[in-house]
């Protein structure tokens, strides 16, 4: 394939749908009437569903898609949605872009994406969910792959932590890709170990609970500051090319940037300095990455405020531990009030034993509102580690007993979609 | 602890087995004693510290395959919690743990490995692709005064209660230890095994004050445990239709 020529450079003009093969052809047009069909049901974007049509019919259709583009490949456990969307910015400057910004990021989704771009199309930023990796990345033979963590979640049915980073490690083994990583998450550098060509980023790693066995011989992992090694082999984290210090970037030359970003938090900042290393191999100047990536202010719903009830409320999705210890951090100080909600449906994972990994104690000296399926199991958290709250059951009961003004809103993945649904409802009535 | 003014407590290996939020277990424990005027010292042995023989409480936690290796494999050059139990501490061991305090177990390599051999308990795998995941209800043993037990469970393995035990309980929802023959978890003095994460103690606070009970050698104030309540009804009644549909 033409993807791996010298990166901004000479890369093969799209070949556009019209010159794939008819089977495939047929499976895209197949794709996209299925999709209309599904939107038009009211089932969401039809993306998922047009994908696996076309799939059935076109097995080989991610590979003869991502031909003459030059793709990304973005996955890790947290970050992944708002890293695709910054890349994507950052790479608009070198060309047009296609990616599944909106995170249908199974080969489904991502090939409905793809045989959804215009013929114009130079580079696929892809988000990709951290199971398909290995399958998506020799499909699409990737330019650049983006590690950004790895960490617990849903395990009542997701693979292990360690045996997700040895997958990695085999799928990636002897591909060309240029892979970009996180130095400072262990599981991260052991998935990175059998690529050839990796550029360090140190990213952080505010959740060290998955990484404390040595992932290379089971040996206790020392962490002194910002440094780790296994105290009985060679393992160790290497040393980065891009880092993320404090609230600036250092680039390979040790020029020091600023980051304003309007995307909150010490984890975006993470995810805007692996962007613009990403971009820079295609030849995007700091400069423009970083301007461009200023202007993302949500990411499929998640930061944005929005106006409820005469409060303005921040939506923040946090949907394992290493998610919500990185939430915590970005919230505003109390006085302002704070609204939790879990589920534990399908899409969340069934066992919420992953609550009591979570340290609440960092939002004491808060009012704190519990909701969601699940939020008895949040009040004997909360309860057992001392802290004040209020159970309601519907999000209009919490938010009347917040006063008006800001409200901080963290909820897991379905609690998430609910609450945006009911603030929509209310904005429309 | 008795006639001490300090319960120690200990929390074995977080490094390795605190998969399925272990930790509450520890936080629950903890929390109770201290809402009794019993002042805690809590230990968290890393897998590459000594466990120390002088710990009231021990809990063991739950963990993947490889992890449960590398700590059984650890404990089992460490004296510290068989002294401990000899001397009658109380431990409660949950899912990998379970296995480990056992006679034997599978390891993630598919080799019978063995265990600490401090419950008579036998731990083998289950038939492919039949991994019990999801929630439990198991009535206690008479014998140990508790209530019905709420939990979740997530494990390949399959566990045999040999006859230096008991079983810990009998599931009306769930597979417990997997066997088929309705038990779940065992135990024997003042060892319990289970595999009920979830955590255990935060569905079943009676289990803590079990714990309690036997490292204090006195009854112990009851609590309000308002939301401990709200919590196990909700779930016993989930629970409950779910299985009636
Ligand atoms: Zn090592």
């Amino acid at each position: 394939m033409s993807g791996n020529s010298v990166p901004g450079q000479g890369a093969a003009p799209r070949r556009s749908p019209e010159a794939l093969p008819p089977r495939s052809k047929l499976a895209i047009t197949a794709s996209r009437v299925t999709a209309a069909i599904s939107r038009r049901a009211g089932k969401g974007s039809g993306s998922v569903i047009g994908g696996k049509l076309a799939l059935r019919l076109a097995p080989d259709l991610l590979a003869q898609l991502s031909v003459g583009l030059q793709v990304v490949l973005i996955s890790g456990t947290n970050g992944k949605t708002t890293t695709t969307r910054l890349v994507a910015e950052a790479m608009r400057a070198a060309g047009p872009v296609v990616s599944n910004a909106l995170g249908a990021n199974m080969p489904a989704g991502i090939t409905s994406a793809l045989a959804g771009a215009g013929d114009e199309a130079r580079y696929g930023v892809i988000e990709v969910d951290e199971k398909y990796l290995a399958g998506v990345a020799r499909d699409s033979d990737p330019v650049a792959i983006a590690l950004l963590n790895l960490s617990r979640d849903q395990l009542d049915r997701a693979a292990e932590t360690r045996m997700l980073a040895e997958k990695w490690r085999e799928g990636l083994r002897g591909r060309d890709a240029i892979v970009v990583a996180n130095a400072d998450d262990p599981l991260i550098v052991w998935a990175a170990s059998s690529s050839k060509d990796v550029l360090w980023v140190a990213a952080g790693q505010t959740w060290q609970e998955d990484s404390w066995s040595c992932p290379q011989c089971g040996g206790v992992m020392q962490r002194p500051g910002d440094d780790w090694f296994c105290s009985q082999c060679d393992f160790r984290r290497p040393s980065p090319t891009w880092s993320l210090a404090g609230e600036q970037m250092v680039d390979p030359d040790g020029r020091i940037w600023p980051l304003h970003l309007q995307l909150p938090g010490r984890a975006n900042r993470a995810n805007a300095v692996t962007a613009a290393a990403i971009a820079s191999l295609f030849g995007v100047p700091v400069e423009a990455a970083l301007e461009r990536m200023k202007h993302v202010t949500a990411v499929a719903g998640r930061y944005d405020v929005v106006d409820y009830m005469g409060r303005k409320l921040r939506l923040l999705l946090a949907k394992n531990p290493a998610g919500w210890v990185e939430t915590f951090s970005l919230i505003n100080p109390p006085p302002t009030p704070v609204i939790l909600s879990v589920n534990a449906l399908d899409a969340d994972g069934k066992d919420t034993s992953w609550i009591w990994d979570v340290d609440f104690t960092q939002l004491a000296g808060r009012p704190l509102f519990v909701l969601g399926q699940r939020r008895l199991d949040l009040a004997v958290r909360l309860e057992v580690a001392g802290l004040q709250f209020q159970v309601f059951e519907t999000a209009a009961q919490a938010v009347a007993a917040c006063p008006p003004g800001q409200i901080e809103v963290i909820a897991n993945y379905t609690a998430f979609q609910q609450l945006r649904k009911t603030i929509k409802e209310a904005a429309q009535a | 602890m008795i006639g001490e003014s300090r319960l120690r407590l200990v929390w074995i290996y977080p490094d390795l087995l605190s998969t399925y939020g272990d930790q509450g277990n520890a936080l629950i424990v903890e929390r109770r004693a201290l809402m009794r005027g019993i002042e805690v010292e809590r230990v968290d042995v890393r897998s590459d510290q000594p466990v120390p023989t002088s710990g009231d409480i021990y809990l063991i936690g739950g963990g993947e395959d490889r992890p449960q290796r590398l700590a059984a494999e650890r404990l089992r050059r460490d004296p510290g919690l068989a002294t401990a139990v000899g001397a009658g501490a109380a431990l409660l061991a949950v899912c990998a743990g379970y296995q480990i305090i056992g006679t034997e177990f599978i390891d993630d390599l598919d080799q019978p490995e063995a265990g600490l051999g401090l419950l008579d308990v036998r731990s083998g795998r289950g038939a492919p692709g039949k991994r019990c995941v999801g929630e439990v209800l198991a009535e206690v043993d008479p014998a140990l005064g508790l209530p019905v037990l709420s939990g979740f469970e997530n494990h390949q393995g399959v566990t045999y209660v040999g006859p230096g035990a008991k079983p810990l309980a009998r599931v009306t929802h769930g597979s417990g230890n997997g066997t088929g023959d309705g038990t779940e978890g065992a135990y024997a003095g003042r060892v319990i095994g289970t595999y009920m994460h979830g955590p255990v103690m935060s569905r079943n606070p009676a289990l803590a004050d079990l714990l309690l009970t036997w490292a204090t050698g006195v009854p112990l104030t009851p609590l309000g445990d308002h939301w401990h309540e709200q919590l196990r009804s909700e779930r016993l009644r989930t629970v409950r239709a779910a299985a009636a549909n």
